[in-house]
Formats: structure tokens, sequence, C-alpha cells
């Protein structure tokens, strides 16, 4: 079984507190993995931590078998490795087509000569990112407001927003931080579908969520975090009936 | 009358360079620049040093131009990840070190002297040496607005804009953020320099005291007032901030009860207001 993601003792302290605390697991590629544990178990962190906008203090990350703990940022976001934020960061003036035309690699539009040069090929490249921004806004829901500023999308809206940005880029793993957090019950169900969508187009995704419904519908396997730490792993079933879960985590939220 | 108005509007143009320079690095981009007169004085004084040796006019604006970018990329290379908090402070204390080297280094550009017998361009057959520079600099700014304008509407502005709400989610997607931050410092402090050589050309003479601090201040006004990020907004600012400034110079003939030195603390408490209105009209608190 080829694994994806590799975690291996990664730790980060935020001065006196120790957010992510020898952390160890790994993703198994082509499944969908879900990441859960009570608020401030570090979940978030462990995503910056991965995605390169946090610096581990130690540890090591491998992402398709390649360390990438020391890489910056924008490094690993190329090498296929895209993650959304809890709280979603859409660019407020841009309209929602827009913040998804930021999106693609190495525009000719993006480099200062193009705009000495005649338009023809930016206005074709233009053209072609188009398109697929509109597709990956139907796929999500989001068709509609392609025009509309960012700002005026809902709390929810935002998140799908979000996912969007992340699947522009044909990523090979999305991390997603509480994907459904705002969003209302029916449009849970049509981002699950999305989901599995994606998932079935070969995306492998790990999943912060504290909708159960959710993970038990998804996920094949889940992680669960405690004060920054892996304190148990297993099938969603499993994961339920565990005792030292149901302490950590369940007995509080109760699903 | 009508050579006071072709002043204007030259004087005008020549801050339109400036202004849209800084309209790429501070409205398009964020990064806040209160130094842009230093970028301004490095195109003045290398295209009145070059094209008193003899140097062509379009090389020379060529070069001055070109210089005043590479100044541009040496102060944002020098600036840690190039910060909100650090740029506003490297770039006004760089502005204040190019006026004081121009000031002390006597052997470079005349010092407190400066430089005089700067030319100009020559004229348009048929057409006097006023005409012919408006309408060189009119070109010239045409130019630079094409440019501008298309740097706005093109996916490198949509990137720009980005930075300036979140550079984090341009990271996120993969972009090196400094490198964009880079360039639109570069572009903007080449865009000073372009205006300075046509500054240094119009009055045949430059010092040091014309590079001070207020310059820096009239183009951040400029930008301030029009939409921070338009080109059109920023062009339409900056004639009406050269209007504020120079245009109450005329008033001089008509109100008696004030002398010069009055009347200049006047121009500059008239422009105050005007801001003052116009942030208070444009940044309601609830606005977007
Ligand atoms: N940048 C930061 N600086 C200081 N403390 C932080 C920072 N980021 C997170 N923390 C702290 O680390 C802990 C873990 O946070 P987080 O990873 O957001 O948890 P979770 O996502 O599991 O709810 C929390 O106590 C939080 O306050
Ligand atoms: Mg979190």
């Amino acid at each position: 079984m080829k694994q994806i993601l590799e975690i291996k003792d990664v730790s980060r302290r935020f001065g006196g507190l120790q957010a992510v605390n020898k952390c160890r697991f790994s993703v198994r590629a082509g499944s969908i993995t879900g990441l859960v544990g009570p608020n401030g178990a570090g979940k978030s962190t462990l995503f910056s931590l991965v995605s390169g906008f946090v610096r581990p203090d130690s540890g090591e990350v491998l992402f398709d078998g390649n360390h990438i703990e020391k890489l910056s940022a924008h490094e690993i976001a190329r090498l296929g490795l895209r993650r959304t934020f809890q709280i979603p960061r859409e660019l407020k003036q841009m309209t929602v087509l827009e913040n998804l035309l930021l999106v693609p690699e190495r525009q000719f539009g993006d480099q200062v000569r193009s705009v000495l040069l005649p338009g023809k090929r930016v206005h074709e490249e233009e053209r072609i990112n188009l398109q697929k921004a509109q597709g990956v806004l139907e796929m999500v829901g989001l068709g509609e407001k392609a025009q509309h500023p960012a700002a005026l999308l809902s709390g929810g809206q935002k998140k799908l927003l979000e996912l969007a940005r992340c699947l522009m880029a044909d990523p090979k793993l999305l991390l997603l931080d509480e994907p459904t957090a705002g969003v209302n019950p029916t449009l849970i169900r049509h981002l699950m579908s999305v989901l599995r969508r994606i998932h079935a187009s070969g995306v492998t995704l790990l999943i912060i969520e504290h909708n159960m419904t959710v993970i038990m519908e998804l996920c094949e396997r889940v992680i669960v975090m405690d004060r920054g730490q892996v304190i148990a792993a297993g099938t969603p079933a499993e994961i339920q009936s565990n005792k030292e879960v149901l302490d950590a985590y369940l007995g509080g939220v109760s699903a | 009358m009508i050579d006071y108005l072709i002043a204007i509007l030259i004087f005008a143009g020549i801050y339109g360079f400036v202004a849209l320079g800084l309209n790429i690095q501070w409205g398009l981009t964020g990064l806040i620049n209160l130094g842009q007169v230093a970028f301004f004085a490095v195109g003045a004084y290398t295209f009145a040093l070059l094209s008193k040796a003899g140097v062509p006019f379009l090389l020379a604006v060529a070069v001055a131009t070109t210089l005043s970018g590479v100044f541009g990329a040496a102060v944002a290379m020098f600036t840690p990840r190039l910060r909100e908090d650090y740029l506003a402070i490297v770039t006004l204390g760089f502005s204040e070190f190019v006026r004081l080297v121009l000031l002390n280094e006597k052997w470079l550009a005349g010092g407190p002297d400066g430089v005089a017998g700067v030319p100009r361009p020559a004229s348009f057959p048929g057409l006097g040496s006023e005409t012919s520079f408006l309408i060189v600099t009119a070109l010239a700014l045409a130019f630079a607005f094409w440019f501008t304008r298309r740097i706005e509407r093109y996916p490198i502005g949509r990137t720009l804009k980005a930075i300036r709400e979140d550079e984090g989610v341009v990271t996120s997607v993969g972009k090196v953020a400094l490198a964009y931050k880079t360039k639109a410092f570069l572009l903007g402090a080449a865009l000073a320099g372009l205006g300075g050589a046509f500054f240094a050309s119009y009055l045949s003479y430059i010092s040091p005291d014309m590079f001070g601090p207020n310059v820096s201040i009239y183009v951040l006004a400029a930008v301030l007032i029009g939409a921070q990020g338009s080109s059109v907004a920023t062009l339409l600012s900056t004639a009406l901030v050269a209007a504020l400034l120079e245009g109450t110079r005329l008033l001089k003939d008509y109100i008696t009860f004030v002398d010069g030195v009055e009347l200049a603390a006047l121009r500059l408490m008239v422009l105050g207001l005007a801001l003052i209105a116009i942030v208070m009209v444009r940044y309601r608190p609830g606005r977007p």
C-alpha cells in the first residue's frame, strides 16, 4: 500500500504551548482519510506544518516519498499538495472567477513582459483557464456566483470557493480544513457528493471534520488527535467505539 | 496665461509618471513607498548628467528609467520580505539618503549647486519649445498609461492585487509572492525615474532641494485620492493635485491680502483639507 503522505514525529511549539507533539501517521494514496479531535488538538497547525506555512521544530514529512519538511509553502503547493484554510481566505475584492483564475501556474500573462507583447497569447490562455474555472465552479455548485465579488458569498460558499481554488490546480493530495463548517445541511449533502467525485478522479483527501456523518460516510480511515498527538487510528466504526477517543472527543461533542 | 496652462499640464504629466509608478506599488500591490522621490531624483540626475555629456534624449531617458528601476529592485531586496512596516522606514530613509548624497557629494552632481543647462529634446518644426515639450511628455505619458493599464488588466495585475489582499493565498497557489512584489517595486521606481528625466529636461536646472519629502507626499496624496489601483483615477487625481498646488499660484493675482509665503502655506492647507474630505467620504467605516 503506497503512502502519499508520511508524517513522522512532527513537533511544533508556540511559546509555552506544544501545539503538535511528535505527531506520527500516514495517509494512503487514493484514500479519503479523516482527521478529528477536540478544538485546540493541533489539527490545523498540523496542516500548516505539512503545507509549509509553519516550520516544524523537528520531525519529517514525506510527500510521495520525498522529504518536504524543509521546502517553502509555494514549493510544496507546486508538488501538488494543496490545502484549504479553516477560516476561508477568499480574495474579497475579486470576483469568484478571478479567485480561481489566479491559480494556474506558469501563466504567460503572469510575466511582466507579456504586457509589452501583443495580447493574443494572453487572451487565448485566459480563455482556456476561464473554461476550466467555470467547470470547477459548476462542479462545486458556485457556477452562478462566478461574477459575484467573493466578499458577498455566505460562509458556506466561501468554504466551497476555497475548495474550488484547490481543484483548479489538479492536486494530488488535498488537505481540507473543516470543509463543511458553516455550510447548510442541504449543501453538505451536495458537498459530500462533490468530494466523492474528486476522490473518484484520483485525488487523495485528508479532511479535518467535526461532522461525524461526513466522517462516517466518506472516510475509510480516521486519525484522532488530542493535545498535539495521535491518540487513535482506525476505521470510523472502530474509532466510534474507542474508549480513549470517547473520553477525549466524542464524549464532549456526542456524535 | 496659456503658457502658464502649458506649464501646469507638463508638471501634471511629470507627476503623472511618478504617481502611476506609486500606483503599481501601493495601489495595486499594497507596497507602501514613502520615498518615491528618491527614484524620481535618480532619474532626474541620471538624465541630466547623461544628456549634458551629449547622450541623445531618448537614450538618456531610457538609461535614467532603467537605473531608477535598478535602485528600486535594490531597495526591495534590502527590505526583509518587503513587509509593510519595514518598507515604510526603508523607503523614507532611502529618499533622505539620496537627497543628502546629492547635497554633499559635490563631485557627483554639483552638490547644493545642482546641475544646470540640462537640454530639452529638439522642438517640432513650427512649434515652440514649450508646446513641443508638452507633446513629447504627453506621448510618453500615454505610453506609461497604456503600460500600467495593461498591467492592471492582465493576469499579472490579478496576482499583484491578490498579494495586496492576502499574500498567503498567493503562496498557497504555488506562486512566489516576494518575486512579484520585487517586480512591482522595480516597475514603480522605473516610472518615477522616467518622470524624473522629464522633470530635469523641462526645468533645465535641478538641485537637491527639489527632491524633498514633499514630492513623495504629493504623489501619495494623488494615489490616495485616486481609487488606489486604477491608472485612470490616478492620473485624474494627479491632475487635481497639480491644479491645486500650481493653480493656487494664480490666486496671487486676485487675492491681495496674503503675501507669497502665506499663500504657500495656504496651498498646503487646501491640499490637506481636500485630502481629509476625500478620505472621510471614501473610507467611511463599513464601506468595503
Ligand atoms: N500561530 C500560532 N501562535 C500561537 N499559538 C497558536 C498558533 N496557531 C495555533 N496555536 C495554538 O495551537 C493550538 C492548536 O491549534 P489548532 O491547530 O488550530 O487546533 P485545531 O485545529 O485542532 O482546533 C491551539 O491552542 C492554538 O491556540
Ligand atoms: Mg482547526
